[in-house]
């Protein structure tokens, strides 16, 4: 199963950078709604899998770019490790080399950060067939600019991942989750009087009335928390934030147009119809917006910013727009990776 | 070298004429950054006091062609700071306010003139604090601390300076402000200010920094453990960390450093152990109780002769004063000592201390090893006295055999100090042709004239021809039998 595409990967690069031809960079295709519709010939990364290097006691797991998410989640598993940024998977075929690109985090990203801190090294294809690496294995290294973090959320523009090395951590004591019933008001008031204090809440989402809670810990502390926290303890809790993960909860169902709101702490309810999901205890808000209606103003007016997650309706951009000198400094970034334009072009925004 | 009449009253007349220093009296004491055995002194000092000014400086030097060398502090142990001929260096000293600190929010916004330790300071009343610890945290500035992805003692569990600022303000020699990431966390587009964190001033002028504050631990507890024999010392460190364990820090010393930390601050280091470890556990008191028991045992199975944890705060602050004062503790021991900054993976730790014992036997020079062991990174610090002929060249000769393993075992030049001017060199073990011209790339996205901290941080394939050149005997790479990964 496990095979080293490298070569085939890059002839296939050379060869449509010499036709100047667009690729659409494709691992297990569980992400093709995110961005900007891409039209080019396929580039199918899945063949190149394989997980390449894990030592639990280095903190560090290498694997090939087509390699799946779940593959690598299973081994993390076996010693008792986990990719800390919880990423959703989208579907049974995603790849390590998608979830990076992609740069999405799941329900613990507010407790244990985005998916670029986790990123260590890569070796990147870049869109002139150059196969580079960049970083490494070890968990401090300032040799060189960080291109391969840069890697994190870059959705193809940049490179293929032919590998990539993330720092992993173990699994924790214990879990438990508590659910409170509130209005979002309440609710973003508990979040925030919450993350005052210095409890392990590694999630906390809120949507139709209930709050959930999670928690992680030794027994010992888990039981001080669900005592000074109140509320019931969910039992099936992995099911609750596995469907908030991989947007398989009720609140995702339809077609109606999806919304993503990253912001600051502490912003109040957005101006914005219908009840949100909240996640990341309030940073990462959910909308479901009737076509046609935006959230880029009533997140950027909040000091975040929106994104068009799902079912775009082609009204609208789908990622908030940059200022100039930064939209600048990408076409730049993008001319030294891939001078021919060829990666996923237009995937992240038009011209890019 | 004279400065350009016109460039200096375009910089005088945007920031007064105290802010601008040609003098040589005046600019000497900003010839050399922490790594002072490279001195240039700057034939213009500027020294803004506010963003504006900043941007005025470079859009001034963009308009003479001038280039620009940005310093905080000065602490920087790589030379990233060397004032380059015939440019500018541009103090951020003056811009030294926080702007704001919002305790219900956790951030906190800064000029890059602050120091690391202020912002904790600041912090602490409101229980919090800003997790990133340099040993230089009382000068560093987070100016500083940004353009190097400065570490610390604590990093293992608490991050990098990347994994803890939000957001910052960038003005470019394009003469153009950039706003990089945000306090949301997430910003649209591709992940800048993680490119430009350890960017070594190549790439832009930060002016305003935010950053994240963390609750200060309910809990804290520090264990010390000698150990008869460095590998098994070396050993305790992979168990600890693959049991699930992720300490706030995790440090080590081998005898030399024992011994010359005791006899400098007298901490209470047991000086007939051939290696120590601290290990410090923070975080809920349950879970410190229980992580500090396991920790314990796992200590003794490794063989540990001496286990001692620290009764108080006083006693854990002595206990660690050792180690924080290990480098000038060394640096009595010889005239002059280089620090190297490698990382490599940790199941090499062992091996790789007794590669640099015999590496340093045969070049007749004494190393002593203080290092943080959590995260692999190790200080060699190697002994000489620059008045006896060869021995600087020795020196520095056995510093890049020490790097060059380091990467043959598939690690890095440089774990936090940065390359500077100091690792020019080694960057060309670590990082092929393809790799170098992609950096130059990135350098000519941001900074297309090259006038923004010219010559550091990333060697010219040119440089590197002559040092693989020196480097290379009889056409065979050092440690040809390692793997290179």
């Amino acid at each position: 199963m496990d095979r080293d595409d490298t070569e085939a990967l890059v002839e296939r690069v050379r060869e449509a950078t010499a036709r100047r031809a667009p690729l659409r960079v494709l691992g297990g295709g569980t992400k093709q709604f995110l961005g900007r519709a891409v039209d080019g010939e396929l580039l199918a990364t899945s063949g190149h899998r394989g997980i390449l290097r894990h030592d639990p006691a280095e903190l560090v797991l290498t694997a090939r770019g087509g390699t799946p998410l779940a593959e690598v989640e299973a081994q993390l598993a076996r010693c008792s490790q986990r990719l800390p940024f919880e990423p959703p998977h989208f579907g049974a075929d995603a790849t390590i080399g998608g979830t990076v690109a992609g740069g999405l985090a799941g329900p613990a990203r507010a407790w244990a950060g985005p998916l670029r801190d986790f990123v260590l090294g890569a070796r990147v294809l870049t869109g002139d067939g150059r196969v580079l690496r960049f970083g490494g294995e070890v968990m401090k290294n300032v040799a060189g600019y960080d291109v391969a973090r840069l890697m994190a959320g870059s959705l193809g523009i940049l490179g293929v991942l032919l590998d990539v090395s993330l720092k992993v951590l173990p699994l924790p004591a214990g879990e438990r989750t508590l659910a409170l019933e509130c209005d979002e008001p309440g609710a973003l008031e508990r979040l925030a009087q919450l993350s005052r204090g210095a409890l392990p809440l590694t999630a906390g989402s809120w949507t139709g009335g209930r709050l959930h809670l999670r928690f992680e810990g030794s027994d010992a502390t888990l039981n001080v928390i669900e005592r000074r926290v109140g509320g019931e303890v969910v039992p099936d809790a992995q099911a609750f934030w596995a469907s908030v993960r991989e947007q398989s909860h009720a609140f995702f169902a339809g077609r109606q147009p999806l919304w993503r709101c990253t912001l600051p702490p502490l912003v109040p309810s957005l101006p914005l119809e219908g009840a949100p999901l909240l996640e990341w205890n309030g940073l990462q808000r959910w909308y479901r917006c009737p076509p046609g209606v935006s959230a880029f103003e009533a997140a950027a007016a909040a000091g975040g910013h929106a994104t068009l997650f799902r079912h775009a309706s082609g009204a609208h951009e789908v990622f908030a727009s940059l200022a100039a000198p930064l939209l600048q400094l990408h076409r730049a970034l993008k001319r030294e990776f891939d001078p021919a334009g060829i990666l996923n072009p237009g995937r992240m925004y038009a011209d890019l | 070298m004279t400065p350009d009449p016109a460039l200096v009253s375009e910089l005088k007349a945007a920031l007064g004429a105290d802010a601008v220093l040609v003098s040589a009296e005046a600019c000497a004491p900003f010839e050399c950054d922490a790594l002072n055995t490279q001195r240039h002194r700057p034939e213009v000092v500027a020294l803004p006091r506010s963003a504006e000014q900043v941007m005025a400086v470079l859009r001034a030097c963009r308009r003479h062609a001038t280039p620009v060398v940005a310093r905080g502090a000065g602490t920087g142990l790589s030379g990233g700071a060397l004032p380059v001929a015939g440019g500018v260096l541009l103090v951020l000293s003056r811009l030294n306010r926080i702007v704001e600190l919002d305790p219900e929010r956790r951030l906190a916004r800064v000029e890059p003139g602050v120091t690391n330790l202020e912002i904790s300071e600041a912090a602490a009343p409101h229980g919090l604090y800003y997790a990133p610890d340099p040993s230089s945290q009382v000068a560093c500035t987070i100016g500083g601390n940004v353009a190097e992805n400065s570490g610390g003692v604590h990093c293992l569990k608490h991050g990098l300076t990347v994994h803890n600022l939000l957001e910052a303000r960038v003005a470019t020699i394009d003469g153009e402000w950039l706003t990089l990431g945000s306090p949301a966390g997430d910003a649209p587009g591709l992940p800048l200010l993680s490119l430009l964190t350890g960017s070594e001033g190549m790439l832009g002028v930060v002016v305003e920094a935010t950053v994240r504050l963390k609750p200060l631990p309910e809990r804290v507890e520090l264990l010390m453990a000698a150990f008869a024999d460095v590998r098994r010392c070396a050993d305790a460190v992979g168990r600890i960390i693959a049991s699930g364990i992720v300490p706030a820090g995790l440090e080590m010393m081998d005898e030399p450093a024992i011994r010359a930390a005791e006899a400098f601050v007298r901490c209470g280091y047991p000086t007939d152990a051939a290696a120590l470890l601290l290990c410090e556990l923070d975080g809920l008191d349950h879970d410190v109780q229980h992580d500090l028991q396991a920790v314990e045992a796992l200590l003794r199975e490794c063989g540990a002769t001496t286990l001692r944890v620290a009764t108080d705060a006083a006693e854990r602050l002595r206990m660690w004063s050792g180690r924080k004062s290990a480098f000038p503790a060394v640096g009595r021991l010889a005239p002059d000592y280089f620090c190297m900054d490698g990382t490599i993976p940790r199941r090499h730790l062992a091996d790789v201390l007794d590669r640099i014992g015999e590496m340093s036997r045969a070049a007749g020079l004494p190393v002593a090893n203080v290092f943080h062991a959590g995260d692999g990174n190790l200080h060699p610090l190697i002994l000489f006295d620059a008045g006896q002929p060869g021995d600087v060249e020795r020196a520095e000769q056995l510093g890049a055999e020490i790097l060059e393993l380091c990467v043959a075992v598939g690690g890095t030049v440089t774990g936090e100090h940065g390359v500077g001017v100091e690792k020019l060199g080694p960057m060309c073990t670590q990082f092929g042709s393809d790799e170098l011209e992609a950096f130059h790339g990135v350098k000519r996205a941001f900074d297309p004239d090259g006038l923004l901290n010219p010559g550091k941080a990333v060697p010219t394939l040119a440089r590197c021809a002559d040092y693989g050149a020196m480097r290379v005997h009889g056409g065979k790479l050092p440690f040809a039998h390692l793997p290179r990964f």
